[in-house]
């Protein structure tokens, strides 16, 4: 029987998986390197979920909270539309630039409303006083889950 | 035009908005639907006992 050099016991064998080996370390790097390198740059998820909602998750392969973030925000800025709230395009006073900074939080769909004449240029009616509100919450929802997108990159949240 | 009623409008703005503080503020699947549903009830909730305080202050 094959002996320990230590007190003449019998020698311990154990699995070396999931320890901090050199074999083991240089297949984790090459794992992360190979994720980074996929992932592109650390603003990336960031970006790319505010100008689409939901695309930064989907970047990072979180399709369940990339779909249901994305048709949350799409359909609060969808109902804010029908509603017939407004966008704002200019800014003079102080509310309407931090209705704009909220409308802008939408990105691509901002732009894409903009582009199609989409809401109403003045608010007439209480539904779209609301459907305004609906839309500037929309985009401020939308930074929101973009930032959650860059945590998820950075590993500050999993 | 989508005219939906007060309460409508209250319960659809609670349900997108419960839904991305959910994912968003929890780390968990099971904690994330808790904490969801527990927004959508304070949104709501809020939102009926400001309306009856409301009514009763303009009475």
């Amino acid at each position: 029987m094959e002996r320990s050099p230590l007190f003449g016991l019998p020698p311990v064998r154990y699995s070396q998986e999931g320890m901090a080996t050199a074999q083991n370390n240089n297949a984790a790097a090459r794992q992360g390197r190979e994720q980074q390198s996929w992932l592109g740059f650390v603003y990336l998820p960031l970006i790319v979920g505010w100008l689409v909602p939901g695309a930064g998750h989907f970047l990072l392969r979180k399709w369940g909270r990339g779909a249901l973030l994305s048709a949350s925000i799409v359909g609060m800025f969808a109902v804010g539309i029908a509603m017939q709230g407004k966008l704002f395009s200019s800014a003079h006073e102080i509310l309407d630039i931090l209705g704009l900074a909220g409308d802008l939080g939408n990105g691509l769909l901002y732009v894409a409303a903009q582009l199609f004449g989409l809401g109403a240029d003045q608010v007439r009616v209480t539904t779209a006083d609301y459907g305004t509100r609906f839309i500037v919450v929309a985009g401020l929802l939308n930074v929101i889950a973009a930032v959650d997108a860059h945590n998820l990159r950075t590993g500050r949240k999993s | 035009m989508f005219r939906p009623s007060h309460f409508a409008a209250v319960v659809l703005f609670a349900l997108f908005a419960s839904v991305v503080f959910g994912i968003t503020m929890r780390e968990t699947p099971r904690r994330m639907l808790r904490y969801g549903i527990y927004c959508f009830v304070l949104f709501v909730g809020s939102a009926a006992a400001l309306s009856w305080a409301m009514y009763f202050i303009a009475r």
